[in-house]
């Protein structure tokens, strides 16, 4: 066991635990971050996707030894109460289903618009097609991640 | 969304924890949200408590509505759906209700149960009633207080008005004396012109919680003091002979290792710690003589399809004689295999067996016998056991058994503690429950004139039981038909895969029928309106579908897909195939539109046209039909496990296949306004999917694809 200092969401966090553990065990078991889901452990299916100074990272092959000072962003540390421009386009267009793989998928999602404002389909596509929804809400996934482009830069800050 | 001052928050999280419906939280709980609300104020508003008018509902003085929705959310939208069906009745304002996940309580809600499609029929008039008998009963608190009679008052929208006199009063200043009026029986339902709500495009109640990461799902289960297990299963055909329990229990943060049933569990304190110790077991398992592999299978079906003596499941007419006067016969044989079920959440449970009784809480399709069997392995009355429901990451059947939480329930009284199992994926993949591996033989008899005269099907399966539906279409239809089935007990383990044999079975079924109307010289679409029109006019035995409804369907399909008028695309012509199928009380057709592209066979576009009556949330039910599609074309094209010497070959998604977004093509949903008692959709458009694919690539190609998946049929691979 070995004690390591989080940069998460803006807060600093402490966890004692093995070197080799997963960032995405120590978001959940130890820092009750639940909201960056377990899918497949082999970076394959992207349920846990968070941000690492602002790159889509797949938390589940991440040991926390390699996290360092890195800035790490979780589903909850996108906005405060859903109103990031992706959060807000997956509920206007009514994307989940079950909905296990959605902050993934949202994670995903707001790392390409950061870099990429105005994405083309193919581009959603490319950037999108490492996320599996076993629902099968892809289409919808695609429309929202327009949705989103269409809101970004003038409605980031926006509430409700 | 403004965040809730913290007063509020806790005390609509003790509102909800004692409704039952909320999830508790070992720590960090004071941040979650234990009950969907539609908007802030009525979040504010909701922490007062309300008072009950039966099963289903309570109103609180500020007029927020609180339903409870008893059935498991699978992901099917049922949580959306009931309160819908409440509120209509109720002519409640959708903005002021709260939706709360009922826990088990089957004295109050019959059938809580995610599965079969069939929570929706089940409980539509259940539903209505409870709204429609609060209705009545608020209607009759106003007509009392302002002394008019209770005719002379209508409702809308959360208040009940007296015309004549201009009054109005909320539902939230009536609730109190309204819920100590005497509960009417007889209650009028609305008619249907005057549904409001229903029908109406309603968002996903949890995507609040959903969107911003909220502990829903089971395995956001945390408890201050529990234990973390992951079990070591056999491959099928193996027992457990020994294990090096000693040097695992010494690593760290384990806590023990137990053995039941041929299986090891490793407990300790994280989920991590576990999985290393997990992965570190050096077990000595004895090979029994039960063990398979594919090939025995490949093998073993054509010993069945050949099998003398079969069980018969339908049987009408002559077919011999039929065969025997045949001008043609039309023979073709379709394999599926087996199919793991991956829900993106893993199997999960919590169990805490306590000597005053178990607590239960996770993601189950079927929370009574979960509950049910904890009972009868512990030797305790069912009342002992209670369950939490969580919301679950996908199901697709594998949650409609209780094995994994009975896993929990064992390693929970070994170790005496509160114990979370956790399946990995590759527990997921290689643990069974598996979709049956089936292959059947079709037969099909034409007179001179291209009329199928005799039609046998003989289904051969591996544990599936009977893999036929022996009462489904074209049975009706054909005068002299016989069905029957085989089936090989094995030892790897199956179970029910959403739209259970029909996954399969229509795709067979829906394929050949497109080869007996090609044999028989006629368009797709007219050979199955003939037969209908048959089925109709002459049955041949009972008809146990919808004939009418069927051809409903397939003519609005045809209709919207434009059949036999489509013309080419930036110069590839578009080929589209047909496929239509009854199951699960509802009818669905589709068309799947498939373009040659650099000499490969690209599905550009599927149409669907869906009879399932009244349909309650367009949104709900157009994603229901969307991911069907998505689910039915990305296993017949990549779905596969195989086996050696028992053992699953495939134990990941870098090995098993899943359609990802850059693979679906553009999916169009129709439905059938008949107004007729709703029936689910949370399986019935998967079946169709594949045939519709296949029919296509056959006309753009001329390759007749018989065997899923499609990506390693020899006849797909020849023009891919």
């Amino acid at each position: 066991m070995a004690l390591f200092n989080l940069q998460i969401n803006g807060r600093s966090y402490r966890a004692d635990v093995d070197p080799d553990t997963p960032l995405l065990w120590v978001l959940r078991d130890n820092l009750g971050l639940v909201g960056t889901k377990y899918g497949c452990g082999i970076a394959q299916c992207g349920a846990c996707t968070v941000h690492l100074n602002g790159e889509a990272t797949r938390a589940c092959v991440l040991p926390v030894s390699a996290v360092g000072k890195s800035k790490v962003t979780t589903i909850e540390g996108l906005s405060a109460t859903g109103t990031h421009p992706v959060q807000q386009a997956w509920d206007k267009i009514d994307v989940p289903q079950c909905g296990y793989c959605q902050a993934g998928q949202i994670m995903t999602a707001a790392a390409l618009l950061k870099h990429n404002p105005k994405p083309s389909t193919a581009e959603i596509d490319t950037a999108m097609t490492g996320n599996i929804c076993r629902c099968g809400t892809y289409h919808r996934i695609r429309e929202a991640v327009k949705v989103a482009a269409a809101s970004t830069g003038s409605a980031s800050t926006k509430s409700k | 969304m403004q965040t809730l001052p913290n007063a509020s928050r806790r005390n609509f999280l003790k509102l909800a924890a004692t409704a039952g419906g909320g999830l508790l939280l070992g720590f960090n709980w004071t941040e979650t949200e234990g009950a969907v609300v539609a908007t802030d104020a009525t979040a504010v508003n909701a922490a007062v408590p309300g008072v009950g008018f039966n099963s289903y509902l309570s109103i609180n003085p500020q007029g927020v509505i609180t339903i409870l929705s008893p059935n498991p959310e699978v992901g099917q939208g049922i949580k959306t759906a009931f309160p819908i069906i409440v509120a209509e009745e109720l002519d409640a304002d959708w903005r002021k209700v709260v939706v709360e996940q009922a826990p088990l309580d089957t004295k109050k809600f019959e059938r809580q149960v995610a599965g079969g499609s069939g929570s929706i029929p089940h409980s539509w008039t259940r539903l209505r009633q409870a709204g429609a008998t609060a209705r009545q009963m608020l209607i009759g608190a106003a007509a009392k207080r302002w002394n008019v009679p209770a005719a002379e008052c209508t409702t809308a929208s959360g208040s009940v008005i007296h015309t004549g006199s201009n009054r109005k009063l909320t539902y939230g200043e009536l609730a109190t004396e309204a819920a100590q009026l005497p509960v009417p029986t007889d209650v009028k339902l609305k008619d249907q012109k005057d549904f409001k709500i229903i029908g109406q495009t309603i968002k996903n109640v949890d995507n609040p919680g959903i969107i911003t990461g909220k502990p829903l799902f089971g395995l956001d289960f945390y408890r201050e003091g529990m234990l973390f297990a992951m079990i070591q299963r056999p491959a099928f055909g193996y027992t457990l002979k020994s294990v090096n329990d000693t040097t695992i229990k010494a690593m760290p943060g384990i806590v023990d290792v137990v053995t039941f049933d041929n299986n090891v569990a490793v407990v300790g304190k994280s989920t991590w710690q576990v999985k290393k110790a997990k992965d570190a077991l050096k077990i000595d398992w004895t090979k029994t003589d039960a063990t398979e592999s594919t090939d025995d299978h490949n093998r073993l079906f054509k010993e069945l399809l050949d099998k003398p003596d079969a069980t018969v499941r339908r049987k009408d007419g002559d077919v011999d004689a039929a065969f025997k006067s045949a001008a043609k016969v039309v023979t073709a044989e379709y394999q599926c295999p087996f199919l793991p079920h991956t829900p993106m959440e893993p199997m999960n449970f919590f169990a805490h067996v306590r000597p005053d009784g178990v607590e239960l809480v996770g993601p189950t399709q079927t929370p009574e016998l979960a509950r049910n069997e904890t009972a009868k392995l512990l030797g305790i009355p069912p009342e002992k056991v209670s369950v939490q429901l969580t919301r679950m990451g996908g199901g697709f059947g594998r949650r409609l058994k209780a094995d994994y939480v009975i896993e929990a329930v064992q390693v929970s009284k070994r170790v005496n503690a509160p114990v979370k199992l956790i399946w990995t994926r590759e527990d997921d993949m290689t643990g069974g429950s598996y979709r049956p591996a089936v292959r059947y033989r079709f037969q099909a008899a034409l007179d001179a004139q291209g009329n199928m005269i005799g039609y046998k099907l003989r289904g051969a399966s591996i544990n599936a039981g009977n893999s036929t539906r022996e009462d489904n279409f074209p049975a009706g239809a054909v005068d002299n038909l016989l069905i029957d089935s085989v089936d090989h007990k094995s030892a790897i383990t199956t179970g029910p895969w959403r739209a259970p044999i029909t996954n399969f079975l229509a795709f067979a079924e829906q394929s050949f029928l497109d080869e007996v109307a090609q044999a028989a010289g006629k368009d797709a679409v007219q050979f199955r309106l003939d037969l209908l029109e048959k089925a109709k006019a002459k049955p041949a035995g009972a008809v146990k579908y919808d004939v009418d409804r069927m051809v409903g369907v397939i003519k609005l399909a045809v209709e919207k897909s434009g059949w036999g008028t489509k013309k080419g695309v930036d110069g590839n012509a578009v080929s589209q195939g047909f496929s239509v199928y009854f199951s699960h009380r509802s009818y669905v057709a589709q068309v799947g539109e498939v373009v040659v592209k650099k000499g490969k066979p690209v599905v550009q576009k599927m149409y669907a046209v869906a009879d399932c009556g009244v349909v309650i949330n367009q949104s709900g039910a157009r994603q229901q039909v969307t991911g069907c599609i998505v689910d039915g074309i990305g296993h017949a094209m990549y779905g596969n496990i195989t086996f050696k010497d028992g053992v699953p070959e495939q134990t990941n998604f870098n090995t098993y296949r899943l359609i990802r977004l850059n693979e679906i093509p553009d999916v169009e949903v129709h439905f059938v306004d008949n107004g007729m008692d709703p029936t689910g959709l949370g399986e019935p458009a998967l079946p169709p999917a594949g045939a519709a694919v296949a029919n296509a690539i056959f006309k753009a190609t001329g390759k007749r694809v018989r065997n899923q998946p499609f990506a390693e049929d020899e006849a797909f691979k020849s023009v891919s």
